[in-house]
């Protein structure tokens, strides 16, 4: 197999969520002394960018975005350490987790494949999320971005204790804030003192590139 | 083998009317579009104290058979008790058919019980503790029933067995502890979307059988819910009520306004037993000759009509 035939076996099925080809083929191209960054960045990330692109397009459909999802998760579990090693950054680290009180997770599911095909690591605490956890992964991983999901109206408050949490831990100003899910909207985001709120997954990932930009701006500006 | 157990009944009220949900009772349709989560309009309307939109909906849920009329007032940064009260008014003024009061805002099931004309259906429970316990009273106090669905803290449990252990944890605590009768517990068995997990539809089957079998109990579902995420949702939607029936699903919270899925209900009941000798069936038929009819004289003569006179 050429390299050029690895990526583009990378690329096609990781578009159909073949993990265990996706995974092979991976092994494959790092065996021929492929680098890892040009695996990701030349094959899986722009077709996980494809996959997000059908998905909005209503071409793809919820299971198809799901298994891609885990056949490229299946590949970075393999790229990870390896990225790390040679020193690849991510353009940004995004922490996700569905609130307290809340267990839905379908969309905030759907939110991180697509972070995950912008190039984004995506760390996922999982669902009913507590404050304290929140502040205790952000003080271990460091991210950019902290993104609260909320499927309920009554566990949308669950933000402005988070963002409390957050306050007192004296973490608020480190990280930015985002928060989404079915009946969170603009005007809610605003008046919990969220920075950023979408709408959908493609939206998200747009708002979170925005606002990481307008952030490394101001850090830029600031130095 | 021990006896089989006693099938439960359900019975709802309105002022004047009475619906039971019974596994030998017709399916109960339970309306659910009085609903503002993710419709911008109506919930500025709502926000304004502008009900109107309301009657819209329930016309609509009526006109395509709903038995009984789900209202949730879930709207972000209002007083949801004071809307919710206001809507169940409402509600009762514009039809007979009874309420699922639908919020998980404590108060504003208080305040919407107290409004409440009849005995209705509360929506809803979890098996979590200070959930039964701050729901569990009222639903007593106001002589309702209540869906119950069993999950607790931790995740949405994907396992069958799991998921009888909490319902079994919720009828105790509801029967010994809070004197509710058993009758009154209607079991959400948790079906989640197929999109997102091949299995899901199967566990759920299973949970059903396994309800029905220990318990007797009633059981209902938001019927879309399987279908999220996947094109055909109707048709899916139209092929999963029956399965769920034939298992051991009373009821549903479901759309009214599409004929395909209701219709698919219909034609269980039938197929079940529960339609004797065919009549909702055959008046469902002859409503939608009457209707199409209806709409083709109305037809022919707006066509008479833009013809000019020779």
């Amino acid at each position: 197999m050429t390299r050029e035939e690895i990526l583009t076996g990378l690329y096609e099925q990781t578009l159909v969520g073949n993990g265990p080809e996706v995974l092979s083929l991976t092994e494959q191209g790092l065996g021929m002394g492929m680098e890892p960054s040009t695996l990701l960045f030349d094959a899986l990330i722009p077709s996980l960018e494809e996959v997000g692109a059908r998905f909005e397009r209503g071409d793809f459909f919820v299971p198809e975005m799901l298994i891609a999802g885990r056949a490229m998760a299946g590949a970075m579990e393999r790229l990870r350490p390896l990225l790390a090693d040679t020193g690849v950054e991510t353009i940004g680290k995004f922490l996700m987790g569905t609130v307290k009180g809340d267990v839905h997770d379908i969309g905030k599911n759907l939110v991180n494949i697509m972070l995950e095909g912008a190039g984004f690591e995506v760390i996922d605490l999982g669902v009913q999320v507590a404050p304290e956890k929140f502040v205790s992964a952000i003080e271990e991983h460091q991210p950019d971005i902290v993104g609260f999901s909320a499927f309920l109206t009554t566990t949308m408050p669950m933000f402005k204790a988070n963002i409390n949490a957050l306050e007192k831990a004296g973490l608020r100003d480190q990280v930015i804030v985002m928060v989404g899910g079915a009946p969170v909207t603009q005007e809610y985001a605003d008046a919990v003192g969220a920075d950023g709120y979408a709408a959908d997954a493609s939206a998200t990932v747009k708002r979170a590139k925005d606002l990481l930009a307008g952030k490394r701006a101001l850090v830029g500006a600031g130095a | 083998m021990t006896e089989p157990v006693a099938l439960r009944q359900t019975i709802l009220r309105s002022a004047t009317k009475q619906v039971t949900i019974g596994h030998e009772h017709p399916f109960c349709i339970i309306g659910e579009r009085i609903n503002p989560t993710g419709r911008k309009i109506f919930q500025e309307a709502l926000r304004a104290g502008d009900l109107s939109l309301i009657e819209k909906d329930v016309a609509a849920q009526v006109a395509g058979g709903a038995d009984v009329l789900d209202v949730n007032m879930g709207v972000p940064l209002t007083d949801e008790a004071e809307l919710l009260e206001n809507a169940i008014r409402l509600v009762q003024s514009l039809t007979d058919l009874p309420i699922c009061i639908d919020s998980s805002v404590v108060e504003a099931l208080e305040a919407g019980l107290a409004a409440y004309q009849g005995r209705a259906l509360v929506n809803s429970v979890t098996a979590e503790d200070e959930r039964l316990a701050a729901i569990l009273p009222l639903v007593k106090k106001y002589d309702a029933a209540v869906v119950a669905l069993p999950n607790d803290h931790d995740e949405i449990p994907m396992e069958s067995g799991k998921r009888i252990e909490l319902v079994g944890k919720i009828v105790r605590v509801a029967t010994e502890e809070y004197g509710i009768s058993i009758d009154d517990i209607v079991i959400d068995p948790l079906a989640m979307p197929i999109g997102a997990d091949s299995s899901v539809g199967a566990t759920a089957l299973e949970t059903i059988r396994e309800i029905k079998a220990r318990w007797g109990l009633n059981m209902t579902c938001g019927a879309s819910n399987v279908s999220f995420g996947m094109p055909g949702r109707h048709a899916i939607n139209a092929a999963w009520l029956p399965l769920a029936m034939g298992a051991g699903m009373t009821s549903a919270i479901m759309d009214a306004r599409t004929p395909a899925v209701v219709e698919s209900v219909r034609a269980a009941d039938l197929l079940l037993g529960h339609d004797e000798w065919g009549g909702t069936w055959i008046r469902m038929h002859r409503a939608k000759v009457a209707a199409a009819a209806a709409a083709e004289a109305a037809a022919a003569e707006a066509a008479a009509a833009a013809t000019p006179a020779p």
